[in-house]
């Protein structure tokens, strides 16, 4: 009989999917004691910015409060509170990990912080549950925002993609956004999805674009 | 050593009596001969299998050729619905059933629509039991079959069985026709509720052997005689023709055992069941704040509790009780494959907000007042901290949906809210 390698790691994979199911250590560490959670309600002004996203009919709510050292522009103190699944929560807690340490980052820095990111240092995530980890890189943008629009840094808002691109189908960006992380990664497979371009063509270069945007953003680089 | 297993899963399937095993071993080395054959080893296979389907149908209190095995539940189902429905399709293409219904139910309905039969819903209540009225309204000449659940595997509400088989006998009466057949799926209720197919007054019924103290891999199903049926497996002819395949000798046996024991112990043990669960309801009510049961306040299997604990995420729950060794199911999105919350629960009128924080413990014979009393002592630690965790603060009065059903990613609706085109 052959003997296991030290590499496999005892896992359940789903025979239909090929996805693994069990957690690794790094997911289970952030689940079970979970870094940076606002235990108790913040007084007033306690915090220069908050943000939230999701909502409880879709199972996965969070909201984050930030501190910013506007001198330095950097976030100081990153704290949270996530109704959601294990990966929700154990990805928020990384999150805040990475955006505080070493005494805080640079915001532009913590902007360009990637789902991918997240879950790379959590040593990885069951590939239908990519979309819990999202949440996280949403409700920090969102509390930038509110820091940016508190001091107006009105340039620096960022807009979230509900621009429409397909008139006929009325397909936002957020559409396609969606349709990749339901793991529709080519044009032909997020068109089985949204109908997108089918009776209006010209938006087709458009959607390709996104399509390669947002499978770079959650699932890195292509490989050549 | 391992830790305690606190195991409250019982619904989704229950250990092997070792009885039940013992009496199976020598089907699968000694006696191990295919039924069909002649010979010795054939002739005591045929004949363990003609012991088991007696002792299984004098508890069904029905023939012996009125039950045919089946791999599973799911098969059961499966023969029920498409057998009689491809067989008698000159005579009606209506199909009658609930909401609720088990996946093999439904799936299959799904096929049959595709093929030109016209299926029916028939809505549940908030309390879990179907609209009686609706179904009777529902009915028509053109209706071939009625298949409402015993209990759902969820709520464990049980339905009315006995009194829908009146209204259908009503109905066949008038117009002296032998439509619609009546079937019910009692995978889950047969441990505790009676199996007696006449007092039900069911022409086809769905066991399983597993979630009995019996092995997995093998179902059955009654079917009365006279009711028109095709087989959907086809091959060597085995059964009477309706199921083909060499027969599960050792399963067979195990799962006649089964029966037999439970029948044996059905009384004390709904008992037994039911004062623990109350325990455990009470216990929970009691110390956790904002919890709302699921499914039927009494008419419900001796040993489900189904309640949604707000606020909270059904598989952040559940991993959290994992780790004390605690075993539960949730019918929340995160934990299922479609990543849709459970229809069952939605059916009941449940806001989603109220599904994903749901949580069912199903009991079962290994578990005694102290695993209750264990869950009683963690369970609110557990769910303080994951309150502490979530931002929200759901209402309890709260009737439809509470929240704007946007998911987050840039404010759509969720895909399991969407037409489907």
């Amino acid at each position: 009989m052959k003997k296991q390698t030290k590499k496999t790691k005892p896992d359940i994979i789903n025979r239909f999917t090929g996805d693994s199911w069990v957690y690794t250590k790094e997911v289970k560490e952030h689940f079970f004691k979970p870094k940076n959670i606002l235990w108790e309600n913040p007084k007033e002004a306690k915090y220069d910015a908050e943000g939230i996203v999701g909502s409880p009919a879709c199972g996965d709510v969070m909201r984050v409060w930030l501190n910013i050292n506007s001198k330095k522009d950097t976030i100081t103190d990153f704290k949270w509170r996530t109704f959601g699944c294990a990966s929700a929560i154990a990805s928020t807690s990384m999150l805040s990990v990475m955006v505080t340490e070493k005494g805080g980052i640079k915001i532009d820095k913590a902007l360009k912080i990637k789902p991918q990111d997240i879950m790379k240092r959590l040593g990885g995530l069951p590939d239908r549950k990519i979309h819990c980890s999202v949440l996280g890189d949403k409700a920090l943008r969102a509390a930038l925002n509110d820091w940016f629009k508190k001091t107006k840094q009105f340039s620096r808002i960022m807009v979230e993609g509900t621009q429409i691109i397909d008139p006929n189908t009325k397909t936002t960006e957020a559409d396609i956004e969606e349709a990749v992380l339901e793991g529709a990664t080519t044009l032909l497979a997020v068109q089985k999805r949204t109908k997108v371009g089918i009776g209006y063509p010209e938006c087709l270069p458009k959607v390709e674009e996104l399509i390669r945007f947002y499978r770079e953003k959650y699932f890195g680089p292509d490989k050549k | 050593m391992s830790k305690h297993q606190y195991y409250f899963d019982y619904a989704a399937t229950t250990p092997l009596d070792p009885k039940v095993f013992s009496v199976m071993l020598p089907y699968f080395n000694k006696e191990f001969g295919n039924p069909s054959n002649l010979y010795e080893l054939g002739r005591n296979a045929s004949h363990a299998i003609t012991k088991a389907t007696r002792t299984i149908t004098k508890i069904l209190e029905c023939r012996s050729e009125e039950f045919v095995y089946t791999s599973s539940a799911t098969e059961a189902d499966n023969l029920a619905i498409l057998g009689t429905a491809r067989a008698n399709k000159e005579k009606g293409n209506q199909i009658i059933i609930s909401q609720i219904e088990h996946k093999g139910i439904l799936a299959v309905c799904k096929i049959l629509s595709k093929e030109g039969f016209d299926v029916i819903k028939i809505p549940v209540g908030k309390d879990g039991l179907i609209e009686i009225s609706a179904l009777e309204k529902a009915l028509t000449p053109q209706t071939i079959l009625v298949s409402i659940t015993s209990a759902d595997s969820e709520t464990g509400t049980i339905q009315p069985v006995a009194e829908i088989s009146k209204i259908i006998k009503e109905f066949r009466l008038k117009d002296n026709n032998v439509f619609p057949y009546f079937h019910t799926d009692a995978s889950q209720s047969a441990g505790y509720l009676d199996v007696n197919v006449d007092k039900l007054g069911v022409d086809m019924m769905t066991l399983s052997a597993h979630k009995l103290y019996g092995p997995k891999g093998i179902g059955g199903l009654y079917i009365r005689r006279n009711t028109k049926i095709n087989p959907i497996i086809y091959g060597g002819g085995q059964q009477g023709q309706l199921r083909s395949g060499t027969e599960n000798v050792p399963g067979i046996v195990g799962f006649a055992k089964a029966l037999e024991l439970n029948k044996k112990n059905k009384k004390t043990e709904l008992a037994r069941m039911k004062k623990m669960r109350d325990t455990l309801e009470k216990g929970i009510f009691k110390l956790i704040p904002k919890v709302v049961l699921n499914g039927h306040s009494t008419k419900r299997l001796p040993n489900f509790l189904n309640i949604s604990i707000l606020d909270i995420e059904g598989e952040a729950l559940l991993l959290y009780l994992d780790e004390l060794g605690i075993m539960v199911s949730t019918g929340s999105a995160c934990n299922s494959q479609s990543l849709e919350p459970s229809y069952v629960l939605t059916a009941l009128g449940n806001p989603y907000e109220y599904v994903h924080g749901s949580v069912r413990f199903t009991l079962g014979k290994g578990n005694t007042m102290q695993d209750i009393k264990y869950v009683l002592k963690k369970l609110p630690i557990i769910v303080k901290k994951l309150r502490d965790i979530s931002p929200l603060e759901l209402k309890m009065d709260q009737t439809s949906a509470m929240s704007n059903p946007k998911a987050f990613i840039g404010g759509q609706t969720p895909h399991f809210l969407r037409k489907k085109k």
